[in-house]
């Protein structure tokens, strides 16, 4: 997607293990894509395009978490050739559901999968791109939210902080008068902790949120657990709440292994 | 490469297909010694961490296969885990499961017909490079997609990973005032997807046709989406329950390939247009009318013209919607309770791109203790590799870039989704010469 102006920000999407949901939310973005376009140079997103020019770009975005040994080589690429290194979404920033593997034997994982399994090539963890190298943002969800990426974009290419709160979803849910389903209904959920972006979708849709965005800054998962237990979940079912798509995400690792120890 | 009489042919990224992929082809003369699409797209191993997952969490958690068909994969779970805890929905419950997958066959559609797969008609790079020559088509195509979106987003919540879906229903319904909005949308959508498909039916195709055996479902009154027997036109008529007698998955030597195939039958070729071919009589009349127009005769075997098909069911996709919208009444209860005992379900739903397949037992608790999951793109890897083998002779003659460039249309004919397929597959194809 290259242009003529070669004075034009040049962004890179990169893809790692994921379901590539995060980087069709730029195409999403219906409204914005052609001004986006017209704004910035897209110069390497082989999902949308055959053009694949080389680096280095001022915007690396990164979605996927890193499960191969070609993969954790590939990053350190990625990121000699990104000015700003951003995550997209819960894979990238967290490792994705893909990291509840790392709880368990992958290779059982892998024989469970495959018929041959002596081809599959597979680290033992998916892990977040910043256990590999510097990230300069985190842009949280799963997936992410489209009007918070083309805000990053935008904020990032002005040189300006983001206006992305790290607040968590209850405060969505107040800012859209919903009933706190928790405390009316008794369901379980994980939006006191989780941090805001969805604008509270699940609670929205009658249900608990399940921590698509990962955990908020600084979130109190101890006291949501024994509220859990109040509620009458097991610590089985509490451990299952945590290990979600941001279940390596520490605080909601260690409040699952909290629970699974218990 | 210097050497004239053999060539090799690389693409090592393929670029406007979902996930990551690569092709290999080796030409001696205008012979092909050697085709390799070539997956790489890391595995997830969703079918392994399923396991002691509760079925409640099941749609949330596969539709993470796919961020481009997340409600397919929603679906053909739900129906799966419905048939295994013997779950009957409401009637309203499955107009809404109509419409939900109208929305994500808008949008995918859209983004295929005019950002993937377009731009190789007309000889662009991408969909962007397409804007200042053909503004108004491109404008068409992103309101388009938009509304597929906006389907989504107003009975899930969001387009990608919608959350309202649940076992036994939904966890919310709309009123009926929730989708009136829709309706001029949808009316300007269906037009514009006639206009869509005269559009593409005036590109220039290749002489080139295969004799597939095409595999979907069928349904008894319906243009398939959620339900149906799985039918091909060999004679192939079974239940869900009966695909793993049919279909095996094939170990392929030297390969880390695990192919779909039919049993004792080979490769097949599942998606819009074995869904054309098998249910033409099932479109509405105006989608009916737009395919004669087209041009597509049937059975349609030319693989470069799914490009209308595609179209067409663009146009059957907000006929459907339209439909679905006028006929509404919420449930009376958005979800049934869903008594749990330990069970085995099946079901198949038609992913954008095709046959999508799911298999879950569960334990007493409703605990998940397998789960095997085929889509479409699997079923469809031997196939395109097929393709290749009889399509590449024909370009010998073209220069090097033009045959890698046709060779990966070949390719997205499939609108291939390899971050699906690689849940569970890694293909590294090596074949001697036939």
């Amino acid at each position: 997607m290259n242009s003529d102006n070669k004075r034009k920000p040049k962004i890179a999407v990169y893809k790692f293990a994921s379901c590539d949901g995060c980087q069709l939310s730029l195409l999403d973005a219906e409204d914005e894509l052609l001004g986006i376009a017209s704004a910035v140079d897209i110069s390497y997103f082989p999902e949308a395009s055959r053009a694949m020019l080389k680096g280095p770009y001022d915007i690396g975005l990164v979605e996927g978490s890193i499960t191969t040994h070609h993969d954790a080589e590939r990053i350190h690429q990625v990121r000699r050739e990104c000015r700003t290194l951003i995550t997209i979404g819960a894979c990238a920033t967290s490792g994705g559901i893909q990291a509840l593997r790392n709880w368990k034997d992958v290779r059982e994982f892998v024989r469970a999968v495959y018929a041959t399994p002596q081809y599959i090539s597979t680290l033992n963890t998916s892990t977040p791109v910043s256990e590999h190298v510097p990230v300069d943002f985190e842009l949280r969800g799963c997936p992410i939210n489209k009007y918070q990426l083309v805000e990053l974009i935008t904020a990032t290419l002005a040189g300006r902080k983001p206006n992305i709160p790290a607040y968590s979803v209850c405060m969505e849910c107040k800012r859209r008068d919903n009933v706190c389903i928790a405390v009316a209904q008794g369901v379980v959920c994980l939006g006191p902790v989780t941090h805001a972006g969805c604008g509270a979708l699940c609670p929205s849709f009658n249900r608990g949120c399940y921590g698509c965005y990962g955990p908020m800054e600084s979130p109190n998962t101890a006291a949501l657990s024994s509220q859990f237990r109040i509620l009458g979940q097991s610590n089985r079912e509490i451990t299952r709440v945590f290990r979600g798509f941001n279940a390596w995400a520490l605080p909601f690792r260690k409040a699952s292994e909290e629970s699974e120890r218990s | 490469m210097s050497d004239p009489k053999h060539r090799t042919i690389k693409v090592d990224y393929l670029a406007r297909v979902e996930g990551e992929g690569s092709l290999y082809v080796k030409l001696k003369g205008n012979q092909v010694q050697d085709v390799k699409l070539k997956i790489f797209e890391p595995p997830r191993l969703f079918e392994a961490f399923l396991r002691g997952r509760h079925f409640s969490e099941v749609p949330d958690i596969v539709a993470r296969i796919c961020g481009i068909c997340p409600v397919a994969y929603q679906m053909s779970a739900v129906h799966a885990l419905e048939r295994a805890l013997e779950i009957h929905v409401d009637p309203a419950v499955r107009l809404l499961r109509r419409l939900f997958y109208c929305g994500e066959w808008i949008e995918s559609h859209a983004l295929h017909v005019y950002m993937l797969h377009a731009p190789d008609f007309l000889g662009y790079q991408d969909f962007i490079q397409m804007a200042p020559d053909h503004r108004h088509i491109v404008e068409r195509a992103l309101r388009l997609k938009k509304i597929g979106n906006l389907i989504m987003t107003i009975l899930g919540g969001r387009e990608i990973h919608p959350v309202s879906v649940a076992v036994g229903g939904f966890y919310k319904v709309p009123a009926r005032r929730d989708l009136l909005p829709l309706v001029d949308d949808l009316k300007w959508a269906l037009q514009a997807s006639l206009e869509t498909a005269k559009w593409v039916a005036g590109f220039e195709f290749p002489d080139f046709e295969q004799d597939y055996e095409f595999v979907s479902l069928s349904h008894p009154s319906e243009y398939p989406l959620n339900e149906g027997r799985i039918v091909s036109n060999r004679g192939l008529n079974i239940g869900a329950s009966e695909y793993e007698k049919y279909f095996i998955e094939q170990h392929v030597q030297h390969s880390n390939a695990l192919h779909s195939i039919l049993r004792g039958r080979g490769s097949y070729k599942v998606g819009p247009m074995a869904r054309f071919n098998l249910n033409f009589e099932k479109l509405p009349d105006v989608a009916k009318e737009a395919a004669r127009e087209c041009g597509l005769s049937l059975p349609c075997r030319n693989p470069f013209r799914s490009i209308v098909v595609r179209a067409i069911e663009l146009v059957f996709a907000c006929h459907e919607a339209l439909r679905v919208i006028e006929e509404y009444q919420p449930p009376s209860a958005p979800r049934q309770q869903v008594p749990v005992h330990s069970s085995v379900g099946q079901a198949a739903t038609e992913a954008p791109r095709g046959l999508l397949y799911h298999h879950y037992k569960l334990d007493q608790e409703g605990l998940i203790i397998l789960a095997k999951i085929v889509p479409p793109t699997s079923q469809n890897q031997k196939r395109i590799e097929d393709d290749l083998w009889q399509f590449v002779p024909r370009l010998a003659e073209m220069p090097t870039e033009e045959i890698r460039w046709k060779c990966e249309q070949a390719v997205r004919n499939y609108d291939p989704c390899i971050s699906c397929a690689t849940h569970f597959l890694r293909l590294n194809l090596e074949r001697e010469q036939p």
